[in-house]
């Protein structure tokens, strides 16, 4: 292991405290993540001070709405308007919302999309 | 006729991954020094000769491609440089991929290579030369023929 | 009152090499309001992950971006590594070593030239491309590529690099350290680069801090951090600090890539006398479970890999957070209340490398 890696799990509502927390104990938000598993979508914010990796994960259904953490961190409304864009979470209150024009993509959340093979076939024709 | 000594080159990145870009760059920088075939890189791509493109082109992309292409005068060429700008090379498969520059706009020199290296880039642009002078002459027939026929129109106007 | 303008910049613009939009709200001549939005570069390659062979994935992780690729291959093969817990032998550890801080000599040359080109010092810009060349020519020499290396796998790395010319590149550092002196002096002194750098887009270090960037952006700002602190590779072992600028402004940043050239230089050096023996590469067999935030300093600042695997051939999860991707945000509070005239600058003193942003 080259570093230690810290991994809090967390609910929903505390998402926007724990983030908070961090927040005045003076880290850097490092990356926002989100992995689509089957019917969960887990979201990752990472932070970081002196080379400390620390990690909130929330776990939502894909219909769950949250908050954004932009109001906090301003930096997040990338991630947070990528990952509306890619994996189509509900997030409210963005500080810059794109409403899915960050990427334009040609098929819309791809990350989820319900049959990936069938999608890229009348794609790519 | 000395069209093919002084052409220049727009260059547009088309979701490609950098490396054949900076390899375009480079060949245009004095190691490898394209300019010494009178050629000169800007950015308008009305006034370019020949368009470079590299890399595998996207949904937003596939729009600024033709619209440059189609903003450059005639006789005009396209490069395609980079296996990613000729077929899609390793991103084919992914989903915001189209393929290949040739789905978007009529390509006439493919450049092989991941990434292309400035030799080959070089000597893609220098087979892009021939057939620019090639399609200049075309260009003109067509124009004066074009002419020759509307004064033939005009002449049986006059005539009616 | 002045009225309000709303000027379109990019994607196909001179002096930006790669596709990003920009909406500038201006008054007058200066900007009140930047608004990007990207998606030209956007392929989806980290959906790649489900169809391709982690093992056959470095290929695709080393064309996420043409510049750092190296270091790419390498961010990821750690990831991986980490999770399957494989034991890189030390001799393939220092040769990635040396292979990264190469790219990083070349990338910074490249940023060099690019910015001399913003600020229309053209020959300055073609000066510092031929330096870059006998980078170049070094890893073309060691690794067969001249962009893309294909050097890196997981377990370890393809090439070897013998003692002979191991010593070879150094000595050839060293003349080519020299010339870069020479160019880099333009750019620390010359009046016409400072008077076009200096005070422009100053970032403060509590805000460079709360926007989350990295790299030369927030060392510039006064601020130390550097990820190859986190000991990954080689970099235990050898002995550096992070270069670090007060000012935070454009020509801090440039300051801060010129010393980290030479700070490479020196790396390379310190690694070449280290470098032990032994085996490039072990074999590895199986297939990884589990996940990994795998983080490295990349010329532009901090990577972050994560890997998510469940035992399968396929990962389940690969996601890149690339350090331009956390610059942006600094980016647009650094346009806002610039002039016009200084936009290019400042757009090209993150070191925006676009491909890597959309992957
Ligand atoms: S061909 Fe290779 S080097 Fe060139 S843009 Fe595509 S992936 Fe990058």
């Amino acid at each position: 292991m080259t570093e230690e890696q810290t991994t809090i799990t967390m609910e929903k509502d505390e998402l926007l405290g724990a983030v908070s927390d961090f927040h005045s104990q003076g880290y850097r938000l490092a990356q926002i993540c989100c992995t689509a598993l089957g019917d969960t979508i887990e979201i990752n914010y990472s932070f970081d001070k002196e080379y400390r990796f620390k990690n909130l994960r929330l776990s939502i259904r894909p219909d769950e709405e949250i908050q954004s953490i932009s109001i906090i961190y301003w930096s997040a409304f990338t991630y947070e308007n990528e990952m509306s864009e890619l994996f189509g979470v509900k997030i409210r209150n963005i500080v810059v919302d794109y409403k899915g024009h960050f990427y334009r993509t040609a098929v819309a959340t791809p990350f989820v999309a319900p049959e990936p093979d069938a999608g890229n076939a009348t794609e790519k024709e | 006729m000395f069209f093919k000594k002084s052409p220049w080159i727009i260059h547009y990145d088309a979701t490609s991954c950098n490396g054949c870009d900076i390899e375009v760059v480079a060949s245009l920088t004095p190691m490898y020094d394209l300019e010494r075939f009178g050629i000169v890189n800007t950015g308008n791509p009305k006034h370019a000769d020949i368009f470079v493109v590299t890399g595998a082109v996207n949904e937003s992309s596939r729009m600024v491609v033709k619209n440059i292409y189609d903003q450059m005068p005639n006789p005009k060429v396209v490069v395609a440089v980079g296996i990613c700008a000729t077929s899609g090379g390793v991103f084919r498969e992914c989903y915001n991929v189209l393929g290949g520059v040739d789905k978007v706009i009529p390509v006439d020199v493919y450049v092989p290579g991941c990434a292309a290296r400035p030799e080959s880039i070089i000597d893609g642009i220098i087979t892009a030369l021939d057939i620019l002078e090639r399609r200049l002459v075309e260009f003109r027939k067509a124009k004066s023929e074009a002419r020759r026929q509307e004064k033939k129109l005009r002449r049986y106007h006059l005539n009616d | 009152m002045s009225q309000r303008n709303v000027i379109p910049f990019g994607p196909q613009h001179p002096v930006l090499p790669e596709p990003i939009h920009l909406d500038l709200v201006t008054e007058d001549e200066t900007v009140i309001e930047a608004i990007p939005s990207i998606g030209f570069v956007h392929r989806g390659l980290e959906k790649l992950v489900e169809k391709k062979d982690y093992q056959d994935f470095v290929y695709v992780a080393e064309r996420i971006c043409g510049i750092c690729s190296f270091m790419h291959g390498m961010t990821y093969c750690q990831a991986v590594e980490e999770i399957m817990e494989i034991a890189v032998p030390e001799r393939a550890l220092y040769l990635r070593t040396v292979w990264a801080e190469l790219s990083r000599i070349h990338s910074h040359l490249m940023w060099l030239g690019l910015a001399a080109d913003a600020f229309g010092f053209e020959s300055l810009f073609m000066n510092c491309w031929r330096l870059r060349e006998g980078i170049l020519d070094i890893i073309e020499a060691t690794t067969g590529g001249r962009v893309i290396f294909g050097s890196c796998k997981i377990g370890g790395v393809r090439r070897d690099i013998d003692d002979e010319t191991m010593k070879g590149i150094v000595e050839k550092l060293g003349t080519i350290g020299a010339e870069i002196g020479r160019t880099t002096d333009v750019f620390l002194n010359d009046y016409s680069v400072q008077h076009r750098l200096k005070g422009i887009g100053v970032l403060s270090g509590e805000e460079a801090h709360a926007l989350g960037t990295v790299g030369p952006v927030l060392r510039a700002s006064g601020v130390a951090m550097d990820a190859r602190k986190i000991d990954y590779a080689a970099y235990r072992n050898l002995k550096f600090e992070p270069v670090v600028e007060k000012a935070g402004d454009c020509h801090a940043r440039c300051r801060v890539r010129v010393r980290e050239i030479f700070q490479s230089v020196d790396l390379i050096g310190q690694a070449a006398r280290k470098m032990p023996g032994g085996e490039i590469f072990v074999k590895v067999t199986g297939a990884p479970n589990g996940e990994f935030f795998s983080r490295v300093e990349q010329p532009r600042g901090e990577v972050i890999y994560y890997v998510k695997a469940n035992g399968t051939k396929n990962l389940q999860r690969f996601r890149v957070r690339t350090p331009t991707f956390a610059n942006l945000p600094a980016m647009v509070k650094m346009l806002e209340g610039a002039s016009i005239a200084d936009v290019p600058n400042i757009i090209l003193t993150i070191d925006p490398c676009i491909s890597c942003v959309e992957r």
